[in-house]
């Protein structure tokens, strides 16, 4: 084998390849104008041809409806957290970006947090998150799922960390048109009921 | 002991010799692996425990040499001994198998299926159990039994709602302690582990029940829901203790110590010492030594590699020593720029704070002082 490449040609991998042209320039050719004319017709063809681009702040594309996009702490029905911060997610990022720290559910606070125990606090570092939804799937509650928007640039930082003021979705029962616009057109799924 | 009568007996077509008087899961624990039946109730350092939970059941196809018919129905194997010549079959027999199912299925009947709520997830046997039968899934429709929490005393956190009623802790109170002060009240459906009208358990020893608790019936207050335990570093450690051995497993998280448990062993009984007593350990160890400064660290404790606990890759020398930051020998004493410092901005685990030292489990009063 060794043998063979060191032959005077390597071998082609695709027959694709052509020879570099050498000879002089044709009379037609060193004007120029014929070869710009061409070019430009093919330019102003585009005018009328349907537009492959679309105005982005007023027109948006829709997503996939696989798109994973920035992370919603959900909330039930009745408005409470579903979260009860069981550390899967936690465990199942690949990117260790998901932190949390517990609490317990005091007497008279049944109607903020779903179960005896919930999640004080919630960040997730979006400088780290690669969004690869195992978090969404390693959930047990339903609690968290990632939506239709991607996560907002940012001039610092700082504006990264995501903490359960950025990322609980609005309270259904107070403020339903928040919610429903956090929510977003998927349904977020709703599997086990344990 | 060579007078010692051996027993011949196979387990799963696994042949072991046993002394007379062994129990057929104990035979099966000296075989080891698969062969051994699950044992929810049985605790082989308390006297007299096992045969309530059923989960442990075997088919004993040939009774011994002598007797060769087989037992009629299923028995539990952490209550029958061993006969010379008997034939078990744990394993590879389909009726064990289905059988453990349908008794997995019924201790879930009544024990709550949130599992991402207690503090016993990820060394519940109870879940391992339900997971290793298909059966973490419920067909139960109707209200479950439930109870209202009790503390018992300052650190033992008592949800009945949770118990199998195994009986470990009753008789880990009865061999431990001088005076038990808990047990069973009421029976069948209402059965439940109670003191007489809501007393505290104050006994040196007492905070062993949280580590036979099969469930998360019986949990640790200084470490309730503070962390999970496969986001904590079992270190082994131990301390001059007046009271007991003092060999103990860190959780540690950092150097923060989260929990203070005994060893335990592959059977998640708590481990035997070299003297051939049980390492219990006593209240103070468990609950009011929550400093690394308390301890002399061992090194990391061996977890199995199926367990989740492991996730955390703190075996080896990792868990042992910082890694040692080079950039700044290189660099000719310059440290490297931080483009930012975490702590500054994340809310979560702060520095400033060890959440392991507040007393009970933090709740919304912890997190609101916090932020002033």
């Amino acid at each position: 084998m060794a043998g063979q490449i060191e032959e005077k040609h390597m071998q082609a991998l695709t027959n694709r390849s052509k020879e570099v042209s050498r000879k002089p320039m044709s009379f037609m050719e060193q004007l120029y104008l014929p070869a710009i004319l061409k070019g430009m017709a093919i330019t102003f063809s585009h005018i009328f041809k349907k537009q492959p681009t679309i105005r982005y702040p007023e027109q948006k594309r829709p997503f996939s409806p696989v798109f994973r996009g920035l992370h919603v702490l959900n909330r039930d029905e009745e408005g409470r957290e579903r979260c009860t911060a069981c550390g899967l997610c936690a465990v199942a990022c690949p990117a260790e970006a998901i932190t949390m720290e517990a609490a317990e559910r005091l007497p008279g606070e049944e109607n903020k947090y779903r179960e005896e125990k919930y999640a004080a606090r919630y960040e997730i570092n979006m400088l780290r998150c690669i969004f690869c939804g195992l978090c969404e799937e390693a959930c047990p509650k339903d609690a968290i799922y990632l939506s239709e928007t991607f996560a907002p640039a940012n001039f610092t930082r700082k504006g990264f960390i995501y903490g359960k003021n950025e990322l609980l979705i609005p309270d259904p029962v107070t403020e339903p048109e928040a919610y429903q616009k956090a929510r977003g057109l998927k349904e977020p799924t709703t599997a086990s009921q344990n | 002991m060579s007078e010692q009568t051996l027993f011949k007996v196979t387990i799963d077509n696994i042949t072991i010799e046993v002394p007379a008087g062994t129990t057929i899961l104990n035979a099966a624990r000296k075989i080891g692996g698969d062969v051994t039946p699950p044992a929810m109730c049985y605790y082989s350092k308390l006297q007299g425990s096992g045969g309530k939970c059923r989960t442990c059941l075997v088919e004993v196809s040939k009774g011994s040499e002598k007797d060769p018919r087989p037992m009629p129905k299923l028995v539990a194997s952490c209550r029958t001994n061993v006969m010379d010549g008997m034939e078990v079959k744990n394993i590879t027999s389909d009726k064990v198998l289905d059988a453990r199912a349908s008794i997995v299925e019924f201790l879930l009947i009544n024990h709550p299926l949130d599992c991402p709520i207690c503090d016993q997830a990820g060394e519940c046997h109870l879940q391992d159990l339900s997971y290793e039968h298909g059966k973490e899934g419920t067909r139960y429709e109707f209200q479950r039994r439930t109870f209202q929490k009790h503390d018992l005393g300052p650190y033992i956190q008592l949800h009945m709602t949770r118990c199998i009623l195994c009986y470990r802790c009753v008789y880990v109170a009865d061999q431990l302690t001088e005076k038990r002060e808990h047990g069973i009240l009421d029976r069948g459906d209402h059965a439940e582990i109670a003191t007489q009208i809501q007393k505290s358990l104050e006994h040196d020893f007492i905070g062993n029940v949280i580590d036979v608790c099969p469930v998360g019936a019986l949990t640790d207050k200084t470490f309730r829901f503070k962390n999970r335990v496969w986001f904590l570093k079992p270190m082994d450690a131990h301390r001059d203790c007046p009271t007991c051995s003092g060999k103990v497993t860190l959780w540690n998280r950092g150097d923060e110590v989260f929990r203070v448990t005994a060893r335990k062993d592959e059977w998640g009984e708590v481990e035997s010492l070299e003297d051939g007593s049980t390492a219990w350990i006593c209240n103070t160890c468990r609950f009011e030594k929550k400093k690394t400064s308390d301890w002399v660290i061992e090194g990391p404790r061996a977890i199995s590699r199926h367990s989740v606990i492991s996730q955390g890759h703190y075996q080896g020398k990792i868990g042992m020593h910082k890694p040692r930051e080079t950039f700044t020998a290189v660099h000719g004493g310059r440290d490297p720029k931080l483009l930012m410092d975490i702590h500054s901005v994340s809310e979560v685990n702060r520095p400033s704070i060890d959440l392991s030292l507040i007393e009970g489990p933090a709740h919304s009063t912890d997190f609101n002082l916090k932020k002033d």
